[in-house]
């Protein structure tokens, strides 16, 4: 975590962004789904991505997690002390960025069969060295407040319904303290009260100086977290518009 | 006419001892080598005999290679001079190669032995030859040649043990009782032939020469004298030979190493000297047992005893 | 901000092994870290369980150059090292996982002395601790301590494969290659086990090399993959970027033909 928070800090700047798909399948057909995407975020802010379906948001969110590979364009990312090119780091590199730097909140959870909620929960925290015991304890403390039924924390995620594995993932995402953290429709799935935790919970790390971005389709909570819209029509390709 | 019948009409002519000089060499060899590196297993071109597989092939190539006329050989099998095995062999040496024979382990210059080293302390000078059916020590865990040969080259020896921990985990003790491994001259791990524990404290530093032969693997390996023989155990379960409640029944000694006698079929037994030299010995020297024929030629029981031995 | 570790476990350079005319693989070149899981996948045929050979001394190369870091920090070619150091390193350093387990295991002897046969090897000459160290990896692996004298030939297909694994990781391996671990088990057995593998994994810091045809064991186990086709790499990178965004026309295939339940 960034001490103390600085709120100029650039901590993401995407330039000339673009990806396209080429879909050797369908005889080598070229896809282009985002195009010259540039924007920065800033430490403490809260950017939503938005347009409509199909215009790229989702891409440039796995752009910027290094899930999908970008055709062009630099991600740099506060890393430490330095601005690393995400979109050129290597495999280790970016390995290393999600361990310390980037966090990322899906819609959809994958975990390893048979591994308990609060193991799930609490995995990130281990995987940066804090032992066992207090990890989970802080998984207990945060699916509590996400009104995660104590009964289930025990149980392996595959068999909960859509909006108990959502909060799970919600959960494993909010509670390192990573300064930058991507939100991929968090709460798609939740009810009202979750809902504003959820909201409550993205404040609580823009105070801290994280720098979030996400995508949101729900207007009450894009309203009440964002503090800028990026428009992501804007980056896309010519002639798919 | 035949050429045998040419040079002095006796059908029966062979070379001295058998073997022709040829292998003789070929064997000797194959000793001289494996005196050299002690406890390792050296291949040798193992001639078929005039007896089967299992019944000593190996030891009487070996025996053959290295006797002279000068030599006065013994034969046990299990300790006994007068059982099938011993008596055979001894009798092929009388015929093929003309040779003083004895039981008196003292007066021997070689000696054959299945399965027992004698009681008696063997001298500087004397070679005891022993018949050996599977040479490999680690055959029973790893069966590829290949693979064990490897393991001897590199010493590793990990395996081994795990026979001896397999013992431990079943048992509760080191449960082998004969052919139990022994490391010599702290390199080669090495299968003592199915010999009881009770002996393999016999072979250490030892003054006389030891040569192993195993006739269908082929293999001939040695302990010069005076080589140090560890039988391998674990810190916490060490190496122990058998021990007996009783002395033998017929000659009362203790300290050697006892076979059970049926008696009749009413349970009764007795315990005597698996070496019948030494007790024979000891009997003429006096010593008598709780069940000796002096004494015990009123009881009953006797004769089943001594149609046994 | 903790520093990459910039010397790599195992390197391997322009790795091929022929067969005769036929080609194993060709030209491979890749770098393994400490703590770090490489998926090697590919159809059968591919080249991938040659490759897995190459690098941990099953077979020796026709060219190129594998070097591992030994624990002295030296790096050392292996195939210029005596056989006596490359199976000393074998059953010390590295650990080998089969596909089936009664190739990595003693079949006939008990579980307890599967365990103890490395410890053993490297000259533990106490039964009584012997005894409790292979008792202690037995309940890591999820084994019931009152097994430990059964013979594996009594153990299910998944107690085997977990046996195998404890029999490989109680010397402390830095790198462990395994070759289809959870070939040939139920679907069930086949998580628990992966669940295991991934525990293990990250609790010891373990580097490891699988090699699998299931893209779902990739993803689950690795931090990055080698896609192989016909003997050659055709895609490498991080595992999701590779499953997720497939670049290579292989790849794509591959990724395409998943089955979703």
């Amino acid at each position: 975590m960034p001490d103390p928070v600085n709120r100029d800090a650039i901590a993401v700047r995407a330039s000339s962004l673009s990806k396209s798909f080429c879909m050797h399948l369908q005889g080598g057909l070229e896809l282009p789904v985002v195009e010259g995407a540039s924007f920065e975020v800033r430490a403490g802010e809260c950017v939503v991505l938005g347009g409509p379906s199909g215009a790229g948001k989702s891409s440039i969110l796995k752009m910027l997690y290094g899930n999908y590979a970008a055709s062009s364009g630099e991600i740099l990312i506060r890393h430490g002390d330095a601005m690393v090119d995400l979109a050129a780091a290597s495999p280790r590199l970016v390995l290393a960025i999600r361990r310390e730097t980037l966090g990322y909140v899906s819609q959809f959870l994958r975990t390893v069969p048979r591994v308990a909620a609060v193991d799930v929960v609490a995995e990130p925290l281990v995987a940066r060295g804090i032992d066992a015991g207090t990890a989970r304890e802080r998984a207990g403390l945060t699916l509590e407040r996400l009104n995660l039924p104590q009964r289930l924390w025990q149980l392996p995620p595959a068999t909960f319904s859509g909006g108990e594995q959502q909060r799970v993932n919600i959960a494993r995402g909010f509670i390192t303290d990573h300064p930058v953290l991507l939100l991929d429709e968090p709460t798609a799935s939740l009810d009202a009260a979750n809902r504003r935790v959820v909201i409550e919970m993205i404040a609580e790390k823009k105070a801290q100086g994280v720098a979030q971005i996400g995508i949101f389709h729900d207007e009450e909570v894009r309203e009440a977290v964002a503090d800028r819209i990026i428009d992501v029509r804007g980056f896309a390709p010519a002639h798919a518009a | 006419m035949s050429a045998a019948t040419a040079l002095g009409g006796d059908l029966a002519t062979y070379n001295f001892a058998y073997l022709d000089e040829q292998t003789k060499r070929m064997i000797r060899r194959a000793i001289l080598k494996a005196i050299a590196i002690p406890g390792y297993q050296v291949p040798f071109a193992s001639r078929e005999m005039p007896m089967p597989y299992g019944w000593g092939t190996g030891g009487v190539q070996v025996t053959a290679s290295i006797i002279g006329p000068q030599d006065v050989l013994k034969v046990i099998d299990q300790g006994a001079d007068d059982t099938t095995n011993a008596v055979s062999i001894r009798a092929f040496f009388q015929k093929v190669a003309n040779v003083s024979v004895t039981t008196k382990t003292r007066e021997a210059s070689i000696i054959q032995t299945r399965h027992r080293i004698p009681e008696e302390k063997l001298q500087a000078g004397q070679v005891l030859v022993y018949q050996v059916p599977i040479p490999e020590p680690l055959r029973f865990l790893e069966p590829r040649e290949t693979e064990t040969r490897k393991m001897h080259a590199l010493e590793e020896y990990g395996l081994m043990h795990v026979k001896l921990y397999e013992d431990i985990a079943r048992h509760g003790h080191i449960a082998t009782t004969y052919a139990y491994p022994v490391l010599v001259s702290g390199r080669y791990v090495m299968d003592p032939s199915p010999t009881p524990k009770f002996d393999n404290p016999k072979m250490d530093m030892s003054e006389a020469l030891q040569l192993f032969g195993a006739g269908r693997e082929k293999r001939i390996y040695a302990i010069p004298p005076h080589t140090k023989v560890v039988s391998l155990d674990f810190e916490d379960h060490p190496f122990e030979i058998q021990t007996f409640d009783e002395p033998c029944a017929l000659c009362g000694a203790e300290g050697v190493y006892l076979d059970e006698v049926i008696l009749d079929d009413r349970g009764g037994r007795m315990f005597v000297c698996s070496d019948t030299d030494h007790c024979e010995s000891r009997r003429a020297d006096g010593h008598r047992g709780r069940l000796s024929p002096d004494e015990a030629y009123a009881g009953h029981g006797k004769t089943e005893g001594e149609a046994v031995r | 901000m903790t520093m990459l570790d910039e010397t790599p476990l195992l390197s391997v350079t322009g790795l091929s092994r022929y067969y005769g005319e036929r080609v194993g693989c060709r030209d491979i070149s890749f770098e393994v870290y400490p703590g770090e899981v490489l998926a090697i996948v590919g159809e059968s045929g591919s080249g991938k369980t040659t490759l897995l050979n190459c690098i941990s001394t099953r077979l020796e190369p026709s060219a190129g150059c594998v070097s591992y870091r030994m624990r002295d920090g030296e790096s050392r070619d292996l195939y210029r090292m005596s056989e006596a150091e490359r199976r000393l390193l074998m059953r010390t350093d590295w650990g080998f996982v089969h596909q089936n387990p009664a190739d990595g295991l003693r079949m006939t002897v008990s579980a307890g002395a599967n365990v103890g046969e490395r410890l053993m090897a490297v000259g533990e000459r106490h039964y009584g601790r012997i005894r409790d160290t292979a008792t202690h990896w037995l309940s890591r692996v999820e084994i019931a301590a009152d097994r430990i004298d059964d013979q594996p030939r009594a153990f299910s297909g998944g107690m085997r494969q977990r046996l195998q694994i404890a029999r490989n990781l109680v010397t402390g391996p830095r790198l462990v290659f395994m070759d289809e671990p959870t070939g040939g088990l139920d679907v069930s057995v086949q998580a628990r086990l992966l669940d295991l593998l991934r525990g293990l994994v990250n609790d010891l810091g373990l580097a490891a090399i699988v090699v699998t045809h299931d893209l779902a064991v990739a993803r689950l186990l690795s931090h990055r993959m080698i896609v192989m086709k016909d003997g050659r790499v055709v895609e490498e990178g991080l595992t999701d970027r590779v499953l997720d965004d497939p670049q290579a026309p292989y790849t794509q295939l591959l990724v395409s033909s998943i089955l979703q339940v």
